[in-house]
């Protein structure tokens, strides 16, 4: 299987970093699903392969971490935060109001494939909740008009 | 960021110059001074002196002196030593680190270098949370920017001292911010903690010997060798060296991070840092250091933050962030929400915890739907107790005191959750639920 030249530069420089091969193996599929979106069993088996390991043992370590996905998800991917500091400042809330809009349930996506809603646990925005992250991207104190204002930009960028 | 007149920038006070990141901006203020004194001056032993001398204590959360960390990695190891940057910054209501991480990496870099010196290790890593990628490519640049002017690598400033340091990325797991399970996450596996002894320091990392510290510890280490010990410790109370990143969240006006002194009066925190309570409502509750910490009430408020007062007044300073909470919120709720994290996040290795958060994640949701039973609240009691001291690792303990605590403060709120109604703080809302 091929991956990207830009991909193939990160893991080269990954493989540079530990004594033993494994080490690379959470980093490696978290860059492998940025670019592709998602872990594919075609991807799992290729870096099985790469890092001397078997299909179970990266399916096990998978099946461990919250950001890695056997699935895909949406264009822009929306974390929001309701753990304790983000509840006090109307993130449960936030996260309703985000439901509605985008008419998900947690874990869905919508049928464009733009946006996919989860619930997540602290994000580490506790000082400007209630906060959200769109893939990687920190949005902080946000109220339900800054969200549907961040909605409608989001959507213009689509094209 | 909002900034406070009370404020003593030490770790902090490169935060608001132009380009804080760069190395230029680094050396200009003080930059990589303490590394070089350390590799050209001074002893492993006069290092580890200064260390102890400053009373500088983990900032992680455990507030173990660092001095005496660093001090028990032996001197002689067959296998080859670590140090491991825990940036794995996921206890609720914490942000600091991120921002120590943002503003001023090479701080960073120089607190890892000097433990590399102090211990003779050769290769560092930086554990940075899934979540953080945008501070993977500042610490990736900084490190870029380290190794182009002769910090890192090779024969370093002609010293024949040799370091190499890298980043490394989680993939959202609260459990690897826990030392051994940090270790086993960075091996590529399954974020399980280790039993201990050995620890760490002697059975670390590809089971060489590992220093692991927080980010605030070793970004505090290079201002302790440059103005010494002696001075870090007096900006503290004693036996709690220097200043402390303060994360205010909450039912507070001006929430933020805050760098104080080591023992700053909480009240003071809460009124004149944090701009007193949301909307001029009452206070009721605050969590002093992060969510693993027992809430604290308007009595406590006295209290000096340092490790040892926040300790006899029946908390924990832990990661340093302070959770406001007003007259108006449900601290069952509060319990409930809290408690469905540590079950979302415990690694299931351990039966009381994996089992005991789940139980009392259920429990607390009864009580705030209105389904409890008058003995739910010794339930909640017995399967907290239950589940103390039992583990590998401080999750379940981190689970269970809060809860006790909890329930000991605010019983006539649960009590209150018995009429057979869901919450009376706020009726028509559902409970908080997390999507697995």
């Amino acid at each position: 299987m091929q991956f990207t030249p830009q991909l193939e530069d990160k893991l080269k420089k990954l493989m540079r970093n530990y004594p033993i091969k494994r080490s690379a193996l959470i980093p490696m599929l978290l860059f492998a699903q940025d670019e592709q979106g998602f872990l594919s069993q075609e991807t799992i088996a290729e870096i099985a392969g790469r890092l001397e390991l078997t299909v179970p043992q990266v399916e096990e370590t998978i099946s461990y971490y919250s950001m890695l996905r056997k699935k895909p998800a949406g264009k822009y991917h929306l974390q929001v935060c309701t753990n304790i500091s983000c509840l006090l400042r109307g993130g449960e809330e936030l996260f309703e109001h985000a439901r509605k809009k985008l008419r998900l349930a947690p874990g869905e996506t919508t049928p464009d494939n733009l946006f996919s809603l989860e619930e997540v646990e602290c994000i580490g925005a506790c000082a400007w909740a209630p906060a959200i992250q769109v893939n990687y991207q920190f949005h902080h104190e946000l109220t339900p008009e800054r969200f549907d204002q961040l909605i409608r930009e989001l959507e213009r960028s689509r094209t | 960021m909002p900034v406070s007149e009370h404020e003593v920038r030490v770790l902090t006070k490169r935060f608001d110059l132009p380009n804080s990141a760069s190395i230029d901006t680094y050396l200009a203020h003080d930059g990589y001074q303490a590394f070089e004194k350390a590799l050209k001056q001074m002893t492993p032993e006069s290092i580890l002196e200064e260390l102890k001398r400053s009373n500088l204590r983990g900032r992680g959360g455990a507030g173990f002196p660092t001095g005496m960390k660093w001090g028990f990695v032996p001197k002689e190891s067959p296998k080859p030593k670590y140090i491991v940057c825990n940036a794995d910054e996921s206890e609720p209501g914490t942000c600091k680190d991120r921002l120590l991480m943002e503003k001023d990496p090479h701080q960073l870099i120089e607190g890892i270098l000097i433990a590399g010196v102090v211990v003779g290790s050769h290769q560092g890593y930086i554990y940075v949370r899934g979540e953080y990628r945008y501070l993977l490519e500042i610490l990736d640049r900084a490190l870029e920017e380290a190794y182009a002017r002769g910090y890192l690598g090779k024969n370093i400033l002609g010293t024949g001292f040799d370091f190499e340091l890298a980043t490394h990325t989680g993939a959202g797991a609260y459990e690897c911010g826990e030392e051994s399970a940090l270790l086993e996450s960075l091996e590529g596996k399954r974020g399980i903690p280790r039993i201990r002894p050995p620890f760490p320091a002697v059975v670390g990392l590809y089971g060489g010997p590992t220093v692991l510290n927080n980010v605030e510890t070793f970004s505090a280490v290079p201002a302790i060798l440059r103005e010494g010990g002696e001075w870090y410790a007096q900006l503290g109370t004693p036996r709690n060296g220097g200043t402390r990143l303060f994360v205010l969240s909450g039912h507070v006006n001006r929430p933020g991070v805050y760098e104080l002194p080591m023992g700053f009066p909480l009240r003071k925190m809460i009124e004149e840092v944090g701009g007193g309570i949301l909307g001029g409502k009452k206070f009721k509750a605050v969590i002093p250091g992060g969510s693993s910490t027992p809430v604290l009430t308007a009595d406590a408020l006295d209290t000096p933050m340092d490790f040892d007062s926040v300790a006899k007044a029946g908390s924990m300073l832990g990661s340093g962030a302070v959770i406001v909470m007003h007259e108006d919120t449900c601290m069952v709720k509060v319990a409930l929400r809290l408690m469905q994290f540590y079950a979302h996040e415990s690694c299931g290795w351990c039966i009381p915890c994996r089992e005991g958060t789940d139980w009392l994640s259920k429990t607390l949701h009864r009580f705030h739907s209105g389904g409890a039973r008058e003995e739910d609240i010794g339930l909640i009691e017995h399967l907290a107790k239950n589940m103390l001291g039992r583990t590998f690792c401080p999750l379940g303990d981190a689970a269970a005191m809060p809860v006790i605590s909890f329930v000991k403060k605010f019983r006539e709120e649960f009590e209150m959750h018995l009429s057979g109604r869901p919450c009376p703080f706020e009726s028509k809302q559902e409970p908080a639920t997390v999507s697995r």
